[in-house]
């Protein structure tokens, strides 16, 4: 059974930001037209404008993050809005209960987003579906389900080299199986009609359901990258692998990280991207990593205008939608 | 309607009056900026008419308007252009219709978060009644009288129309 997406109100504008899936390009592309123009902000003598000005955002982190959480605060603050950061530790106590009162009391206190990031999948899913009809719900990344400002950072990221999705191929390297990365990647390049999205890495890190997803696997990273536009390494997640899916990081290196010399059969403008943070010398080689085709650090001041953009587009004309 | 030729007529007129207005209050050279989309059209053609030499400056206000709450925010936003410092420098700024007031209001706010200017000019084409803001124009093409439902738009690029309509 198809559920109403909660993501969008009735006018079929974005009011929660949790996942990439079941979203139009249409909506897609406003984000990424929102975000060009949150870009011009840093140019600014002063890099803020007031569209956020006396709303506030709660940071609400059950899982480690510095880079996901500052470009969050950063985004709102130069909105204008008032950021609090609350840290929660996973571990602390029975989950379900806390987080509800947690949420209950965040509330009380007339906050008006709250950015989620957990180690559970579908944590934020269930913080929206639970919170006041006045608060928006930003996924900052759920368990290994979905992290859709970090796919459309990249995808704005893609936008600005190469122009037209249509005509590229993508290619994801890496731990797919935990990665809610790739996840929203995924639904973000097929979304915006790319022409092909390869998948390359062991099988033991490659989920089985992935060709329902319409991509193409590759078990071998050379054949895998050959004429790609665009390569996007995948950080190795040493912490969400349980049981022997690898036998080393060495080995790890040898066959998938990415060398100069791998990265020759990709196109010559060839981009290579990474979420961060890297781990050199286990899935990229600092030559590519701080080389001339590395975007990597673009993408984080991207992810600033684009978090800027989801942002206002979700508390941006909620007055108007309920006929005040 | 005001036929295009008009409207060039009197994109005229207004640049001789702001020749005249810079010329009293002894300023040379302004760096002109325009406000979308309207203001950035008649910008253009003042700056050729007045023979400035400095590159337009281009104004979208959208992230300083007042009704953000209500009507959220427009994908379509370009991107505030602004090739120049604007600190010490006098700055004549350009609007097709002065209604209200609060785009105006909104310019003034973003104009201020690029730099500290020695000075703005406002100029536009058409001042009409309605000011909601104590805000007026230094100089201005024309003066209308219009009823609150009537509205004026300036369409283009070109050729520049007038449009007058009504609603409810």
């Amino acid at each position: 059974m198809k559920r109403r997406n909660i993501q969008l109100d009735k006018q079929g504008r974005l009011r929660h930001f949790l996942t990439v899936e079941g979203l139009s390009r249409a909506l897609l592309v406003d984000i990424l037209d929102t975000a060009e123009s949150f870009a011009g902000v840093t140019s600014q003598s002063v890099k803020k404008v007031p569209l956020l000005r006396g709303r506030t955002v709660v940071n609400l982190f059950f899982e480690a993050s510095t880079r996901t959480r500052t470009t969050f605060e950063l985004a709102a603050k130069r909105l204008s809005a008032d950021v609090l950061n609350i840290h929660i530790s996973a571990s602390a106590t029975s989950k379900g209960e806390t987080l509800l009162d947690t949420l209950a009391n965040l509330e009380a206190m007339q906050c008006d987003m709250f950015v989620v990031r957990h180690d559970k999948s579908g944590a934020a899913h269930f913080i929206a579906s639970h919170v006041a009809p006045h608060i928006s719900v930003i996924n900052a990344g759920d368990g290994s389900h979905a992290h859709p400002t970090q796919a459309m950072l990249d995808m704005f990221t893609i936008r600005r080299h190469k122009g037209d999705f249509y005509p590229l191929s993508v290619a994801i390297v890496g731990d797919i199986m935990h990665s809610r990365v790739a996840r929203s990647q995924i639904h973000a390049l097929t979304t915006l009609g790319v022409n092909e999205v390869r998948v390359i890495g062991p099988k033991t890190l490659i989920p089985r359901y992935i060709n329902t997803l319409g991509v193409h696997v590759f078990h071998s990273l050379r054949e895998g990258i050959r004429g790609v536009d665009v390569v996007i390494m995948l950080r190795l997640q040493h912490e969400r692998m349980s049981g022997a899916l690898l036998p080393s990081e060495q080995e790890y290196y040898h066959c998938y990280g990415l060398t100069e010399e791998k990265l020759s059969v990709a196109k010559p403008d060839a981009v290579v991207m990474h979420p961060g943070p890297i781990n050199r010398g286990v899935e990229i080689d600092s030559t590519v990593a701080d080389g001339p085709r590395s975007v990597i650090l673009q993408q984080v001041t991207h992810g600033i205008a684009v978090r800027m953009a989801v942002m206002s587009m979700a508390l941006g004309g909620q007055r108007g939608a309920s006929g005040g | 309607m005001i036929e295009h030729t008009d409207i060039e007529e009197t994109i005229d007129q207004l640049a001789q009056k702001v020749n005249e207005y810079l010329r009293n209050k002894g300023i040379v050279n302004p760096v002109i900026v325009g406000i979308h989309t309207g203001g950035v059209w008649i910008a253009e053609r003042l700056r050729t008419a007045l023979g400035l030499n400095s590159e337009l400056g281009k104004l979208d206000i959208s992230f300083y308007r007042d009704d953000f709450t209500h009507v959220g925010i427009n994908p379509q936003v370009k991107p505030s252009h602004l090739p120049f410092s604007l600190d010490d420098q006098h700055i004549l700024l350009v609007d097709d219709v002065l209604f209200t007031g609060r785009t105006i209001r909104a310019a003034l706010n973003e104009l201020f978060d690029y730099g500290r200017p020695a000075s703005i000019t406002l100029a536009v084409l058409i001042e009409r009644d309605g000011r909601e803001l104590p805000i007026q124009a230094d100089v201005a093409a024309m003066h209308l009288r219009l009823a609150p439902h009537e509205h004026i738009k300036l369409q283009g690029p070109d050729p520049l129309i007038l449009i007058n309509s009504e609603n409810q």
